[in-house]
């Protein structure tokens, strides 16, 4: 017979790590969230007026935490998915959203691709010093006149000989001033439609690339956002990534990835949020009392550990499938939504629990609204990801 | 797509076996049982066959031995039969009634209480709720008294389950009046002298047998003290986690139902020269209950998951219950809007779907009452 002692066991606070992940990513866990936390975060403040600097690329390079799940010959570390998310997780220490996306159009954008599609020497060329944070990468997809409808884009890339020949223009280019090569879409048949475009990885210190104005944004301060224009830029055939008039579909791909990693982000980010406001909640006094005491700012935070945790086990579970070979598109756009959403919203509720101190620079709360933001917009709108979910039921 | 864990692909056979069960046995009756506000009683016996109502027992009681897996999957089905009334009374016996005699009662209360009840022999209730009382489960006032060879229970029990129709009740009484819940016994009363029930009216699940018990007198021996005198209130806190895990399974079960259902209805009608899914509107309405749905599925399988492996798993058992309830009611009426008109008419069975799903955020403890818990996990 079962007895009171065995069925209560107040252990309310037990954490417990998913199963996609094991005693070694803990330790690799806490190893980037050491080095984030002491080399990182400090600086955040000033990274915010100054974009953060490329010396970062190259401290993790050496540390070996930009090619975490990126294949051993190329300098990679050989690891599996889930270290992938580690990183995108403990990034968030930094406290600086446009640093966490820097890095991420790194090693999430533009190097999947290369990977993927790439001949062997262009992962020898770029890939191997991108691990080692000596070169730095960007992607370019979005155009002026082109966004959400990746199709309408008008970069041309014409054959001349042995040679291309890029004109038009980049922009909302992450990286776009401080990266080394860019991951450039561009159309190459205007009559073939969703066939006729085609990668190429473009050196930015090409005759040719121009990198107009840095963009001012509502948040991601820290990170560098571009203007990029191509004028009469020549590469060689062997600057194509992947198939001639493949582009789309690759690109298709690699925004899988960006999305996952982008929702686990979110998920980390919020998390961090929370425990922030958590603190203050329960330090701030009102009413003779901390205001986390009162009930309806405790229903807050229960509310916002649901959303959170609803959003963490979409993501994880989505992550799962990703490990496991399957291509779940309608999974990660469905994760991609929700933690966007729920960051967004988690970022809003705590700067209302921190009341008029939540609206002040100095308690880091409005600066996580305002780069998470950007999760309903950048690598696909909230939009386009309900339509893509919708299509995938035949809508 | 792979099998999601915590299940197995025998899960997912045996998922199909009870879909086809369930489509083929409940379902047909839905709307019959629902007008009648009841269904039969030979349900059960139906269900015993199958061996659904002791897929998680041991086998030494005519359960199958499948554990709480089974009764997961069975549960998430049970849902799929249209009425949440019905899936309702199932519930209570399977779910909430017999686990407290299993996992407390003494050999003979099981002999004489479970073996029957898993098979279909015997209904069960739960009977904790009173008039004034529901939450707030200490303020319980329904009092058995000590006489010799056991107790004589006087008091009402509210919202009763299987109320009408049970054999027998778990039932929560006081059996001191000072402590508090430390003063919470659990009485097996069998239906007999001085039991009264008599049924409510509900908003929805009309199927299911909802009543106003009322205990005059009542005689309870010695032998049917379920668990440790005084200790009731341990009694009723170990089986709210798997009843909260089931309303969780309960709803995403719903959720996927109603969103197939209306799919089908918005690829079918059509307006404005296109089927209404082709609008981009209806579209991504669909893309958000498919989002709400996958999230709730997600978090409701990890804590099943934890739940199973034997950990406590209060703080994400809760997070899934208040998740999910909310989250199945907004669905349905979201539902119920693609459905134009069609939804507000019974035949479509949307607006009973819509009904039924209210109780959601109540039964198993109230939203509010899981912000508290979650608040008491936060240290706040």
């Amino acid at each position: 017979m079962a007895t009171a002692d065995q069925v209560l066991k107040p252990d309310f606070a037990t954490r417990r790590k998913h199963f996609i992940f094991t005693d070694e990513h803990e330790q690799l866990r806490e190893s980037i969230r050491a080095f984030v936390l002491k080399e990182l975060a400090p600086h955040a403040e000033e990274w915010e007026e100054t974009t953060f600097p490329d010396w970062v690329f190259r401290r993790m390079g050496e540390l070996g935490f930009l090619g975490l799940d990126k294949p051993e010959k190329y300098g990679g570390q050989g690891g599996d998915y889930p270290t992938a998310l580690v990183l995108a997780e403990e990034i968030v220490n930094a406290k600086s959203g446009g640093l966490a996306m820097g890095l991420a159009v790194h090693t999430d954008m533009a190097m999947p691709p290369i990977l993927a599609f790439g001949t062997e020497e262009q992962k020898r060329e770029w890939v191997v010093p991108a691990i080692a944070g000596q070169k730095i990468l960007c992607l370019g997809i979005t155009e002026p006149d082109a966004g959400s409808d990746v199709a309408g884009i008008k970069t041309r890339a014409v054959r001349d000989g042995a040679e291309y020949v890029i004109n038009g223009s980049k922009t909302y280019i992450t990286n776009g001033h401080r990266a080394d090569m860019i991951v450039l879409v561009t159309k190459t048949d205007p009559d073939a439609g969703y066939d006729g475009f085609t990668l190429f990885l473009v050196p930015m210190d090409a005759p040719g690339v121009i990198r107009e104005q840095r963009l001012q944004k509502l948040g991601m301060h820290a990170s560098d956002t571009a203007l990029l224009a191509f004028q009469d830029v020549r590469v060689p055939e062997s600057a194509v990534l992947g198939q001639v008039g493949k582009g789309f579909y690759h690109i298709m791909w690699e925004l899988q990835g960006e999305r996952l990693i982008g929702a686990a982000g979110c998920v980390a980010g919020a998390q961090r949020c929370f425990e922030q406001t958590l603190r203050y909640a329960l330090e701030r006094k009102a009413f003779g009392r901390q205001i986390g005491k009162f009930q309806v700012i405790r229903h807050k935070f229960a509310e916002m550990a649901t959303k959170i945790e609803t959003a963490r086990q979409l993501t994880y579970m989505t992550a799962w499938r990703f490990q496991n070979g399957e291509y779940p598109v309608r999974e990660i756009s469905m994760a991609k939504l929700h933690a966007a959403r729920v960051a967004v919203e988690v970022a809003d509720e705590c700067i209302q629990i921190h009341g008029g101190a939540g609206y002040m620079k100095e308690y880091g709360v409005e600066r996580v609204w305002r780069d998470m933001r950007l999760n309903r917009i950048g690598a696909g709108t909230d939009e386009i990801m309900l339509d893509v979910i919708g299509r995938s039921y035949g809508l | 797509m792979t099998t999601q864990p915590p299940f197995t692909q025998e899960h997912d056979e045996f998922r199909g076996v009870v879909r086809r069960w369930v489509a083929n046995e409940l379902a047909p009756h839905a709307r019959e049982w629902e007008e009648a506000h009841w269904f039969p009683d030979d349900v059960f016996a139906k269900l015993a066959e199958q061996g659904y109502l002791g897929l998680k027992y041991p086998e030494e009681y005519g359960g199958e031995g499948g554990g709480y897996l089974a009764d997961a999957v069975f549960t998430e089905e049970l849902s799929r039969c249209g009425s949440g009334g019905l899936a309702a009374g199932i519930g209570a016996h399977i779910g909430i009634a017999t686990p407290p005699v299993w996992k407390f009662g003494t050999e003979a209360q099981k002999q004489r209480y479970l073996v029957p009840a898993i098979a279909g022999e015997k209904i069960a209730a739960l009977a904790i709720t009173e008039p004034d009382a529901g939450s707030d489960v200490a303020a319980i006032r329904t009092l058995a008294r000590r006489v010799d060879g056991g107790f004589v229970v006087n008091g009402s029990k509210m919202f009763i389950t299987n109320g009408v129709r049970a054999h027998f009740y778990v039932t929560a009484v006081k059996t001191t009046l000072e402590g508090g819940h430390h003063g919470i016994s659990f009485l097996i009363v069998d239906r007999g002298e001085g039991v009264g029930a008599e049924p409510i009216e509900k908003m929805g699940w009309h199927a299911s047998d909802t009543a106003l018990i009322a205990f005059d007198d009542v005689f309870v021996a010695e032998e049917n003290l379920l668990g440790r005198e005084h200790e009731g209130f341990a009694l009723i806190m170990a089986n709210f986690q798997w009843e909260r895990l089931l309303m969780s399974l309960g709803a995403v079960g719903a959720m996927q139902r109603a969103f197939e259902v209306t799919l089908a209805y918005a690829q079918g009608r059509t307006a404005f020269g296109r089927p209404i899914s082709a609008h981009q509107v209806i579209r991504h309405k669909f893309a958000d209950m498919a989002t709400t749905i996958e999230g709730c599925r997600c978090v409701t399988y990890n804590a099943l998951r934890l739940f199973v492996e034997g950990h406590d798993a209060v703080r994400q058992v809760t997070m899934a219950k208040l998740a999910t309830q909310r989250s199945c009611f907004e669905l349905m009426d979201t539902c119920l809007q693609i459905h134009g008109g069609a939804g507000y008419i019974a035949e479509y069975d949307i607006e009973r779907a819509a009904r039924d799903a209210r109780l959601g955020p109540i039964g198993g403890g109230t939203d509010e009452m899981m912000k508290e818990i979650l608040g008491k996990a936060l240290g706040i």
